[in-house]
C-alpha cells in the first residue's frame, strides 16, 4: 500500500499547449493517504479519467511528478508500479474456470498454490461466487463477468493501491446495491489504497472517504460527502451532488442581504465579494421549503416520484426546484422559505462563505 | 392505440414472453420496468414486428397488424448504444427519416431546427456525431426518431450510458417532448427510479409476464403482489415475515417472543388474522417520527450508501435486511444499536401467495394526456 504524490501535475494531449484550455488536466497538487478511498468524480471530458491513466502509467503526464510512498515513479510502466486495475468492461478468460480466472493474477506473479487456495475463496466467498466457482466463465451474464474482474483486481495484497475505472457501469442496478455495499465493507477490512473513478454521484460517495471532484480539467473540490453536500466550494460541485442539483441564481450583494427581482434575502453576514464579479446564489432544493408565508413562488409542475415531491416552481423570475416528503400538502397560495445553514453566495463561481 | 392480445414467445421450447395483453393509447408514454432478462427487449421488438408473436396478435388502430414486417409500420427505435451515421453531420442524421418520406427542404430544414432546439443540439448541426459526447450523440439519435413523427417510439434503455446528471435532466425533458408528439411512447429500464421520475404508465416485467400495468405512482403505491412490488423497488423492498393477531403484527424473525410487533393500520384493518409478509419501501424507515406516536423498532447498522441528497442505510432486524432512507448526507458506523420509526400509514401486506391483502383499486392506466 502506498501514499501517492501527485506534484504539479499538468497534461495536454496535442503539442504545445498554451492556454489553460489547451490541458485536459490542469495543475494537480495534492496527496493521497495511504489506505485511502478516493474517488474522481466528473462528468465525460472532466479529466478524470486522464487523471487515473496517469496515476496507473498509462499516461507519461506532460509536467509534473507521481510518487509512491516518496518514490518518483513517473517513469514507470504499469507493471513496474505493481498496481491492479479494475476496468469499465469485464476483463475475463472465457475457456478458463471463475477460479483460475481468480488465480491467475497470483499464479502470475508466481506465488504458491498455498496462497492460492487461501485467497482464491475468500474472494470466491466475498463475491458470493463460491458454488460456481469450477464453472467456465464463459456464458455468464455481464454482471457475474464483471464481479470476477472486481474479484481479479482485489485477490493480490501486495499491490500499492487498487484503481476502478467506472467498475458498475454493466451491472444491473439490484446488482449495484450489493457491489457497492461489498467493496465499501472491502477497503475497511483490507486498508488497501483505492481510487474510483466514476460520474455516478452515488458510488463515489458511498465508496470514498474523500470525493475529488473534477470539472474541466481542473479539481474543483476535494472533500468528505458531507462537506460536498453541505458546503459545495464551487457551483459545479452544487449542481452535480444532489438529485435534483443545487438551485443558482443571479443576485445582487449589498452588504449583508442579497437582492433578486426586488426581493431581499438576509445573509447575517456580508460576503466579500467585489463589484466586477458575477454573484449568485445557491440554495439546494432540500433547503426550501413551501409554507403560507414567505416569499411568493410560483409553481409550475409537482412530480409525484413516490419517496418524494419535486416542485418545479419560478421564484422572482428564475426557475427552482423544491424537495417535499411524500405526504406534505402543497399550500394554495404558496410561499417559499429560504433555511438559514442551505444558503450560500458564490463569486465567479466559487463560495465566498461566512467564514472567508 | 397499440394492443397486444394474449401475446406469446417461445424460443425452442423456451417461454420467453408469456401470454401478455395490453393495450397503449395515443400520446401515451409507458415505461417497461425489469431486471435484465426479464423480458423487456423481447416485448418491444414483438411491438414492432421485428418478432413475430408465437401466439396472439398485435393490433395498431384496431387493425390487426401481426407478422406485419417492421418497415412496413411507422416506428422509431432507440437503443442503448447510440447509433447514429458517423459520416453525416448530426444535422444531416436528424434529417434522414424526413428524407426518405420525401418531406420538402422547408420542411425538413423547419422539423430539424425544432428538434435540434428540444435535445439542445443547435451548437453541433454541422459536427459529425463521433467527434460529440455520449450525451450529445444520443440526443442526436432520439432527434431522429422524434422527426420521423412515427405512431410508436421504442426506447431500449436510452439513457443507461449517460452521466447521471444528464439522465436527470433528459428524463426531466423526455416526458414534455413525448407529450408534444402524439405518438406511443415505449421505454425500458431496469431503474424503478427512472419510471417513477419520467411518469406516465409503466409495466412491470418479471420473467416473461407483465405483473401490473397501470398509472406509474399508482402501481408503485399499490402494488397488486408482491413480484410488482419487489420489481419497483430500487434499493430492494424492505420485507419481514409476520403474523396478523388482532390489533398487531408479531414480527415472526426477531428471535424474541412477541417482543418485536407493529400496530396494525386502519387501511388493513379489516384482513385476517393469520401468517403473511409486510413490506414497505426505504423511506418508510427513519430516524425521525414521521408522525406523532409512529412505532419504533430496534435495529442494528450494516453499512451506509450515500446517494447525494440522501443515503441508505443498510439495517438488520432479526433475520431481516432492510434499507433505511436518511436526509442529506448520513454515515452511521456499522454494528451500532439505534432505534428506527416505520411509517405504518404506507405499510403493505401481502398473503401467503404473494397477492396484495387490503387491496386500494388500482387507478387505470392514462390515457392520452
Amino acid at each position: 500500500m502506498a501514499r501517492i504524490t501527485l506534484e504539479h501535475l499538468r497534461h495536454a494531449y496535442g503539442p504545445n499547449p498554451a492556454s489553460p484550455q489547451d490541458y485536459a488536466l490542469r495543475e494537480v497538487n495534492h496527496s493521497w493517504d495511504d489506505g485511502g478511498a478516493y474517488a474522481l468524480l466528473g462528468p465525460s471530458g472532466c479529466g478524470k479519467t486522464t487523471l487515473l491513466n496517469i496515476i496507473s502509467g498509462l499516461v507519461r503526464p506532460s509536467e509534473g511528478r507521481i510518487l509512491f510512498d516518496g518514490q518518483d515513479v513517473t517513469q514507470f510502466s504499469t507493471e513496474q508500479r505493481n498496481i491492479a486495475q479494475v476496468f469499465q468492461f469485464p476483463v475475463v478468460y472465457d475457456t478458463m474456470t471463475v477460479y483460475d480466472n481468480l488465480a491467475f493474477p497470483l499464479r502470475n506473479r508466481g506465488l504458491s498454490e498455498d496462497v492460492v487456495n487461501k485467497r482464491v475463496p475468500e474472494i470466491l466467498d466475498m463475491l458470493e461466487l463460491t458454488s460456481r466457482a469450477r464453472k467456465k466463465a464463459r456464458g455468464l451474464t455481464a454482471d457475474l463477468k464483471q464481479k470476477i474482474s472486481l474479484g481479479r483486481g482485489l485477490v493480490r495484497s501486495d499491490v500499492n493501491a487498487i484503481l476502478f475505472d467506472e467498475p458498475l457501469t454493466v451491472i444491473d442496478p439490484h446488482m449495484k446495491w450489493v457491489l457497492r455495499s461489498q467493496l465499501k465493507r472491502l477497503h475497511r477490512q483490507s486498508g488497501f489504497t483505492m481510487v474510483y473513478v466514476t460520474h455516478d454521484q452515488t458510488e463515489a460517495l458511498t465508496f470514498a472517504d474523500k470525493v475529488v471532484v473534477m470539472y474541466n480539467g481542473e479539481i474543483v473540490q476535494i472533500g468528505t460527502p458531507a462537506e460536498l453536500f453541505e458546503r459545495p466550494k464551487h457551483t459545479f460541485v452544487g449542481y452535480f451532488i444532489g438529485s435534483p442539483g443545487m438551485n443558482v441564481f443571479p443576485v445582487a450583494i449589498e452588504g449583508s442581504k442579497a437582492r433578486v427581482g426586488g426581493m431581499d434575502i438576509e445573509l447575517g453576514y456580508a460576503p466579500a465579494v467585489s463589484a466586477n464579479q458575477k454573484t449568485e446564489l445557491g440554495i439546494r432544493p432540500e433547503f426550501m421549503e413551501l409554507s403560507r408565508s414567505g416569499m411568493p413562488v410560483r409553481i409550475r409542475k409537482v412530480e409525484d416520484i413516490g419517496r418524494l415531491k419535486i416542485v418545479r416552481a419560478e421564484f422572482a423570475g428564475q426557475p427552482v426546484s423544491i424537495t417535499l416528503p411524500e405526504d406534505t400538502e402543497i399550500p394554495a397560495e404558496p410561499h417559499v422559505v429560504f433555511r438559514d445553514n442551505g444558503i450560500h453566495i458564490y463569486a465567479d463561481s466559487w463560495r465566498v462563505g461566512r467564514e472567508a | 392505440m397499440l394492443e397486444l392480445i394474449g401475446v406469446t414467445k417461445t424460443v425452442g421450447g423456451q417461454t420467453h414472453i408469456h401470454p401478455t395483453d395490453l393495450a397503449l393509447e395515443r400520446g401515451s408514454l409507458n415505461v417497461l420496468l425489469g431486471p435484465t432478462l426479464s423480458g423487456k427487449t423481447t416485448l418491444m421488438r414483438l411491438m414492432a414486428g421485428l418478432e413475430k408473436p408465437t401466439t396472439g396478435e398485435v393490433h395498431f388502430d384496431g387493425k390487426n397488424v401481426t407478422g406485419v414486417p417492421v418497415q412496413k409500420r411507422n416506428v422509431a427505435m432507440v437503443y442503448q448504444q447510440f447509433i447514429n451515421y458517423p459520416s453525416m453531420t448530426v444535422y444531416e442524421n436528424i434529417a434522414s427519416p424526413l428524407k426518405v418520406s420525401g418531406e420538402s427542404p422547408d420542411v425538413i430544414d423547419r422539423e430539424v431546427k425544432r428538434a435540434a432546439e428540444l435535445m439542445r443540439l443547435t451548437p453541433y448541426l454541422d459536427r459529425q456525431p463521433l467527434s460529440l459526447s455520449g450525451g450529445q450523440q444520443q440526443r442526436t439519435a432520439l432527434a431522429r426518431a422524434i422527426v420521423k413523427k412515427a405512431s410508436l417510439v421504442l426506447l431500449d434503455e436510452p439513457l443507461a450510458n449517460l452521466d447521471y446528471k444528464l439522465r436527470e435532466e433528459l428524463r426531466e425533458e423526455l416526458p414534455k417532448i413525448f407529450s408534444a408528439s402524439g405518438s406511443i411512447f415505449v421505454y425500458a429500464t431496469t431503474e424503478p427510479s427512472e419510471a417513477l421520475l419520467l411518469g406516465g404508465n409503466t409495466a412491470t416485467l418479471h420473467e416473461g409476464r407483465v405483473s401490473q400495468f397501470g398509472r406509474t405512482i399508482s402501481v408503485y403505491r399499490h402494488p397488486r403482489d408482491l413480484v410488482t412490488a419487489r420489481t419497483f423497488a430500487d434499493p430492494p423492498l424492505n420485507t419481514v415475515p409476520a403474523v396478523k393477531h388482532g390489533a398487531a403484527f408479531m414480527l415472526g424473525d426477531a428471535g424474541v417472543d412477541g417482543a418485536s410487533r407493529l400496530p396494525v393500520p386502519a387501511h388493513l384493518a379489516t384482513i385476517q388474522d393469520g401468517p403473511l409478509t409486510l413490506a414497505f419501501q426505504p423511506h418508510h424507515l427513519s430516524l425521525s417520527e414521521p408522525f406523532a406516536g409512529a412505532p419504533r423498532l430496534p435495529v442494528t447498522t450494516q453499512i451506509s450508501e450515500i446517494a447525494g441528497s440522501e443515503s441508505f442505510v443498510h439495517v438488520t432486524h432479526g433475520n431481516s435486511r432492510w434499507v433505511m432512507l436518511a436526509h442529506g448526507v448520513c454515515d452511521l458506523d456499522p454494528a451500532m444499536q439505534v432505534d428506527v420509526s416505520v411509517d405504518i400509514r404506507h405499510l403493505m401486506a401481502f398473503g401467503e401467495d404473494g397477492k396484495a391483502l387490503a387491496q386500494v383499486p388500482a387507478e387505470e392506466p392514462a390515457r392520452a394526456r
